[in-house]
């Protein structure tokens, strides 16, 4: 079994295919889109392959230290071209194709019109442990 | 097996070994064990009298720790023959437990954690998936909650204002996980409310009947959140109405009024209306001006704009709303929603939508999302 982080981003990736502001969107399709993620979610768990998503909140800040009895300095949120984490899902699951096929479930989820968003999902496979048995 | 029932022995239990002379941390844990062991033992071959078994159990798991401790130490001589049982003082146990597991030189966390294992009887791995962290971490977060107050006095009167301050917080989490914390919180308070003849602690647990009746309307089948003025009040829970707000009665007629009492007649008020619409705001307003001048919160301030929104209409909200400070967490919010009462519905969409982005948890995010898409899709029609 391999892990993977799914990353959504709010911004940094490419454009979507169906690129609408959610709150453009019509409640009823909001909806849907809530119960996709839901569902998706509860299946992985049916398979044993979910191991955690979260989502986060748009405005961080960056810290960092800034010497011997200095408070750590603080900066940001950045303008709009910096990168920004949406939420993410773990998986674990039996190949890099598999992780691709998921990604690519999830980035069918519908949007405005009930279309697919077509978003951009980063997969990232997580540094493992080294095997036990390596010749 | 009724295992609140069980769990309810918990605090006496504990403190039967503390006034035997066990220290705090090592009878929590012998009592924890003899829980677990309670929980295995008991479906098959249910005891006559079970707190006495817990009692004999637990005591004998903190001999045989002690005695273990003893040997790696090589200090045999620390443990004496079983002493005889000393006064038994339940309520008194009860309640000094309260205080020390909610002691002041505890972080919230670390009380909360404390509380619940050795006043409510959870168990670790309960607690730690009921607060979303693993079990190593909460394990920790216990036993050092536990070193920080192993040098009170277990007589040491406390205060009850942080007791009900860490009931408060485990009330307000909610649930995940396989146990219900708000259920917990009202059961602790339940069990507090016997132990002191206290009107705050009574005004907490009428606060928390009268939120807890409202669960089951309080979200809709897919999740979503459900405002107060649209939930099916069908679905309220009047038997736990109905005991809030006599518990309440009987507090606020002792005329000691505190910040619980009226957040709980604010919540009976809510009760009482049949409809959304026969709310009475005015005394809402009244009640709010009471806690803002308990406690000088933004956040009742806050709340107030809304409440005044309604009573006097929503110019008089927002005139309400521009005296408070901008940042506050939910000020975009109740800015959309009075600008909706008020017809600009430009403005509360493009608010909501900010609201959403500042949204502190994922359902109120949706539901504000979904609010400027309803608007959204009425303005583009």
């Amino acid at each position: 079994m391999a892990k993977y982080l799914l990353l959504k981003h709010y911004r940094g990736a490419p454009a979507a295919v169906n690129d609408v502001p959610m709150d453009r969107w019509t409640p009823e399709e909001i909806s849907a889109h809530m119960q996709y993620m839901r569902d998706f979610a509860a299946r992985l768990e049916g398979t044993g392959e979910f191991v955690d998503g979260q989502a986060l909140a748009p405005e961080g800040t960056f810290v960092r230290y800034d010497g011997e009895g200095r408070p750590p300095v603080t900066d940001g949120p950045f303008a709009e071209t910096k990168d920004l984490i949406a939420g993410w899902m773990v998986i674990d699951v039996d190949s890099y194709e598999r992780a691709v096929e998921l990604a690519g479930e999830l980035s069918a989820a519908p949007g405005a019109g009930g279309k697919p968003i077509h978003e951009w999902l980063e997969l990232r496979p997580f540094l493992t442990e080294p095997p036990t048995i390596t010749e | 097996m009724n295992e609140a029932l069980l769990r309810s022995l918990t605090p006496s239990v504990l403190g039967i070994l503390v006034r035997r002379g066990a220290d705090f941390a090592a009878a929590e844990d012998a009592v924890q064990d003899a829980l677990v062991e309670a929980v295995r033992a008991w479906p098959a071959d249910p005891p006559q009298d079970p707190k006495g078994w817990l009692i004999t159990v637990a005591w004998r798991r903190f001999l045989d720790a002690t005695r273990a401790d003893a040997a790696r130490r090589r200090r045999e001589d620390l443990v004496d023959e079983e002493p005889a049982p000393g006064p038994v003082l339940e309520v008194d146990d009860t309640l000094q437990l309260y205080f020390l597991c909610a002691h002041p030189s505890l972080t919230p966390s670390s009380a909360v954690a404390l509380t619940l294992r050795a006043v409510g009887g959870l168990t670790t791995r309960q607690i730690a998936q009921a607060y979303l962290v693993p079990e190593a971490t909460m394990a920790q977060r216990i036993s050092r909650a536990k070193r920080t107050v192993s040098g009170v006095r277990f007589d040491q009167p406390g205060d009850v204002a942080t007791v009900l301050r860490v009931l408060y917080l485990v009330f307000n989490e909610g649930y995940s996980g396989d146990v219900d914390l708000a259920a917990e919180a009202i059961r602790l308070t339940r069990q507090l409310a016997a132990a002191i003849d206290h009107p705050e602690v009574a005004g907490l647990l009428a606060l928390m009947l009268l939120h807890h009746a409202r669960r089951a309307s309080r979200t809709a089948s897919d999740g979503s959140l459900v405002p107060l003025a649209q939930q099916d009040r069908g679905r309220w829970d009047t038997v736990s109405i109905a005991e809030g707000v006599e518990i309440l009665q009987a507090a606020l007629a002792r005329d000691r009024l505190g910040e619980f009492q009226a957040q709980a007649a604010i919540a009976a008020l809510h009760a009482d209306a049949p409809v959304a619409e026969e709310t009475d705001w005015v005394q809402i307003v009244e009640w709010y001006d009471e806690l803002a001048r308990l406690t000088d919160s933004p956040v009742v301030r806050l709340n107030r704009a809304v409440a005044v929104g309604e009573a006097d209409g929503p110019r008089a909200g927002l005139a309400a709303l521009a005296a408070l400070d901008a940042s506050l967490p939910r000020h975009t919010a109740v800015a959309a929603y009075l600008h909706e009462r008020d017809g600009d519905l430009p403005t509360a969409a493009r608010l909501y939508a900010e609201a959403a982005r500042k949204a502190a948890n994922l359902a109120e995010r949706d539901h504000l999302t979904r609010q400027a898409a309803r608007l959204n899709t009425r303005l583009s029609r």
